[in-house]
């Protein structure tokens, strides 16, 4: 019986790379100091790509409308920010919240269609809030982005140009999300996703209630898009449009298939090889650096059809 | 004392062709029925009637007395109606000990716990363990990795890990090697005596062997039910199917 056990123990324990590299994400700091508004953009995106994974990596829901919670998010702590107070950790709850309640209502819908229907319902919600807020510019500033705001400090620590307070927040929160989203995915109901997303027509067969598991699962990762969201406004002390658009929603698809869905850290990885890769291709040509993204992406989906951590796990089990 | 599982007229179609015409079962606890019947007789689709697979046009099931018709496969599963399926419908990057006590976990009402690590639901483990120890699975491989006979263990151990009081299962041994089959039967044998099963299988030899009643499906129909020795005499089962091998 101890086998059986520990065999659960060994796939949750804390691996040294992991806290390796959880250290490493404070090197920008020290290493990076003039990137660190880059840098917070990074863990923000990455935070939004393990939402997805949460549903896509591991419950089986393919997305294309998950910027709909990201945007709602952002709105909300924009809107709070603007009318009411800025202090931003109340306006990270609020927005979760909000978010939270739109992915629970929407999940009622979601979770009744599979494959090409859903990928078609989700695009057709996230661009359904899209126009919605393009609409409503009295409350959102439609087209102009929800301005005229400031969100000043976290905490005692000030947003500045140099981006210390933005970077070191968004990380913060990324890890605590992190945190949240490993304990559920080596958790029973973590187990019941991966079930799901092995065999759908299986789980009503050991009396799973399959769809109960994932309106709770998309409510859980439109909690954490919409946290990604309110960090994104309280970092940039803005609101745009484009925090709803269809772009963002197949943005963090591409981001979570280049690093690997279903394992947890694809999505993070995925978020730093992009926002570099982005950072430096539109430096070099502002034009068409969607170019290279897209070769990247071609890429790694022929050679690396499990992303690159998918890859890399390949790699290092080969030998043994 | 109600019948662990019955039917009442169970009918239907798909378009004008009658897969299930006027079913009435009544399955006393702890029986081991074998179904069978030719390719088409609706074995299968009777199974996937009974577990709420498909909704009938007409006609009721009964677990336990309790009319179960309007409920959902898991809602029934909860109720004690287990089953397995003829191709392979597990979870393939899961190892069995996974799977199982992913069963063990939606039973015991704990799956939907996302706060607790999976090491600390030890009985729930211990109880995994324990089924695929009594089926001889090696618990912690991939059940993709495992052999197809073992594949088809893991099958029967999510079924038990529900704690049935009926367990349906179509072909269990289908695509098992012959000396495979008779240990994987043995393990069916061997199950508690209050649980009844009904088990689709086209080994006459088999069935012979672990059946105490079967039931003879024609066309949608059942055409008879009895002990095996009667249904081995019968005229009409010796014409429309058993006729081949034991005439």
């Amino acid at each position: 019986m101890e086998n059986a056990s520990s065999h659960f123990r060994e796939k949750t324990r804390w691996r040294p790379l992991e806290i390796v590299f959880w250290l490493c994400t404070l090197l920008p700091f020290v290493v990076t100091p003039n990137y660190l508004s880059l840098a917070s953009q990074i863990a923000i995106t990455a935070l939004f790509a393990l939402s997805l994974d949460l549903i896509l990596g591991y419950a089986g829901i393919v997305s294309l409308g998950h910027a709909a919670f990201f945007g709602v998010g952002a709105y909300a702590a924009g809107l709070l920010a603007k009318h009411y107070w800025s202090e931003p950790l109340t306006g990270l709850v609020v927005a979760a919240l909000i978010a939270g309640l739109v992915g629970y209502a929407t999940s009622h819908i979601v979770v009744r269609f599979r494959h090409l229907a859903l990928i078609m319902l989700t695009m057709g919600l996230g661009l359904l809030l899209h126009e919605a807020a393009n609409s409503a510019s009295a409350l959102t500033g439609g087209a102009d982005g929800l301005q005229g705001f400031r969100v000043p400090s976290v905490l005692g620590f000030k947003f500045d140009m140099f981006g210390r307070a933005a970077y070191g927040y968004s990380l913060i929160v990324l890890f605590l999300c992190f945190l949240v989203a490993r304990r559920i995915i080596h958790s029973p109901f973590g187990l019941a996703l991966r079930g799901i997303r092995e065999n759908a027509t299986r789980m009503p067969a050991i009396g799973a209630p399959s769809r109960a598991h994932l309106r709770k699962a998309y409510t859980i990762a439109a909690v954490m898009a919409g946290i990604a969201g309110a960090l994104l406004t309280h970092t940039t002390s803005t609101v745009s449009l484009e925090v709803l658009s269809f772009g963002r929603s197949a943005d963090v698809l591409v981001i979570l298939i280049l690093g690997g869905a279903g394992r947890l850290y694809g999505g993070i990885i995925g978020a730093i090889i992009y926002m570099v890769a982005r950072d430096q291709f539109s430096g070099a040509n502002p034009q068409y650096w969607y170019f290279w993204i897209g070769l990247l992406l071609v890429v790694v989906v022929m050679f690396l059809p499990n992303g690159i951590l998918g890859g890399a796990r390949a790699l290092y089990k080969k030998p043994q | 004392m109600a019948p662990a599982l019955s039917t009442r007229s169970l009918n239907k179609s798909f378009g004008s062709l009658t897969v299930a015409q006027d079913i009435a079962l009544e399955l006393p606890q702890g029986v081991r029925y074998a179904l069978i019947g030719p390719n088409g007789a609706g074995k299968t689709t009777l199974m996937n009637l009974l577990t709420g697979m498909l909704r009938p046009d007409a006609g009721q099931v009964f677990l336990s007395g309790e009319d179960v018709t309007a409920l959902k496969p898991d809602a029934r599963v909860k109720r004690g109606l287990a089953r397995t399926f003829q191709i392979n419908t597990l979870f393939p990057q899961l190892s069995a000990i996974e799977s199982v006590a992913l069963a063990v976990l939606e039973r015991e009402g704990q799956a939907h716990n996302w706060w607790r690590g999976l090491p600390r639901f030890g009985a729930a483990i211990d109880e995994a363990h324990a089924i695929l120890g009594s089926l001889k699975v090696p618990p912690t491989r991939l059940t993709r990795e495992l052999p197809y006979g073992q594949q088809r263990l893991v099958e029967i151990a999510l079924a038990l890990a529900t704690q049935p009081k009926v367990l349906l299962l179509d072909e269990p041994a289908a695509g098992v090697p012959k000396d495979e089959s008779t240990s994987l039967f043995d393990a069916i044998a061997n199950l508690s005596r209050s649980l009844t099963i009904l088990f689709i299988e086209h080994d006459m030899d088999v069935v012979f062997r672990f059946a105490a009643r079967i039931i003879v499906m024609v066309g949608g129909r059942i055409l008879v039910e009895g002990a095996p020795a009667d249904i081995a005499r019968d005229e009409r089962v010796r014409e429309v199917y058993l006729g081949k091998a034991h005439a």
